[in-house]
């Protein structure tokens, strides 16, 4: 019935699939080998761009999915905007809220010398297999203890 | 002017044939899809909001490093979760492939491809089973954080709390994905398909289960890789 009807407009079928799938396994590989290529970095310019590579190859993996897998691509103009232009919110959601987390960091450091002072000072590490649930349940007091000692 | 009036009239929908040439169940699904981004959304981004806020964080390649069966010690990050990755795209291909079917009306086509799926799943939740267990056996839970900072200093409970609300939000979305395609998969096998003569609804459990291959792409990025 319908069937015919609605789903003139596919893709090229089989074809499209193994595209976008080798597509979506070449970015992913690359992905995972930005991911090894950062183990150990320092923290500087380079480890951050390459963060900003591996958000872009996560976006295009997404325009893939969505595009292709979930076949939006193929539908009408205005059926894409309804779901597209609410998702653009997106955009000032993380640039607001990631501003916000950046400033009360800013902020604490500035303003509480016990929260700076803490995240200079180095613990040690506890013992593999040490954090059990009788002393590992509370890693901040364990933390204190370990500090107290310095 | 009246060119203008004559052209709206023809783009707006008088009632009808949908002017999205989709069914009800398919916008429907989409809409719900998009309200679950908010939420997918909500999560990672309040993860990011408190990680940009917090000073040190711990090192997601020595949290992560262990692998099923390999001796105590072995560091091998990212190892483990790019196999779950894998797992969830090959899964999603499959789902692909049995919509595709279903548009032929290949009802073997489809069983076969659905049971692909499923298993992809039941293998993603297993990793992630055994991540958790493994996880928890090393001490980390809510509430609790074994794991130092990257610098060496003393950590919040923040980074496990998120991990597990989030990779728990996502499983729970994984879990209720292969439920529908179970429950699809029967349909099918009961020829539910064949009699209404179309496999729409293969294509609304598709988009389910691709919006979850969506989400960890995400999600995958943000807890291991960033």
């Amino acid at each position: 019935m319908s069937h015919s009807t609605t789903h003139e407009t596919h893709g090229n079928g089989t074809s499209e699939i193994k595209k976008v799938t080798i597509i979506l396994t070449v970015l992913t590989i690359v992905e995972l080998a930005l991911g090894f290529w950062m183990i150990g970095m320092e923290h500087d310019g380079l480890r951050n761009a390459i963060k900003g590579a591996i958000v872009i190859l996560m976006l295009a993996k997404a325009f893939y999915i969505v595009g292709y897998f979930m076949h939006l691509k193929h539908e009408i103009r205005n059926m894409i905007m309804t779901i597209v232009v609410p998702l653009a919110l997106f955009v000032w959601f993380i640039i607001a809220f990631l501003y916000d987390g950046n400033s009360f960091r800013n902020l604490r450091n500035t303003y509480d010398p016990h929260y700076r002072e803490q995240s200079t000072i180095k613990v040690e590490k506890k013992e593999h297999g040490a954090a059990t649930h009788g002393a590992g349940e509370k890693p901040a007091e364990n933390k204190g203890a370990v500090e107290s000692k310095h | 002017m009246s060119t203008t009036t004559t052209a709206t009239t023809g783009k707006l929908w008088g009632g009808g044939k949908s002017p999205f040439n989709v069914e009800y169940g398919k916008l429907m699904m989409w809409y719900f899809l998009m309200s679950d981004a908010f939420t997918f959304g909500a999560f990672l981004i309040s993860y990011g909001t408190i990680r940009f806020s917090t000073n040190g964080w711990p090192d997601p390649n020595e949290v992560f490093r262990s692998f099923p069966f390999a001796p105590e010690g072995v560091h091998a990050p990212l190892v483990f979760v790019s196999i779950m990755t894998f797992i969830l795209i090959i899964s999603s291909v499959t789902m692909v492939l049995a919509v595709h079917a279903g548009h032929k009306m290949d009802k073997k086509g489809v069983v076969r491809n659905l049971i692909w799926t499923i298993i992809g799943g039941l293998a993603f939740l297993g990793c992630q089973a055994w991540e958790w267990t493994h996880l928890f056996h090393e001490g980390a839970w809510w509430g609790s954080n074994p794991f130092l900072n990257a610098d060496g200093t003393a950590s919040s409970t923040n980074f496990t709390n998120y991990f597990f609300t989030i990779t728990g939000f996502h499983g729970f979305h994984v879990f209720s994905g292969v439920v529908i395609n179970i429950v699809m998969l029967i349909m099918t096998l009961m020829d539910k398909f064949e009699q209404r003569g179309h496999y729409l609804m293969i294509e609304k459990a598709g988009l389910y289960w691709h919006f979850v291959d969506l989400v960890w792409v995400f999600v995958f990025t943000c807890f291991y890789l960033l």
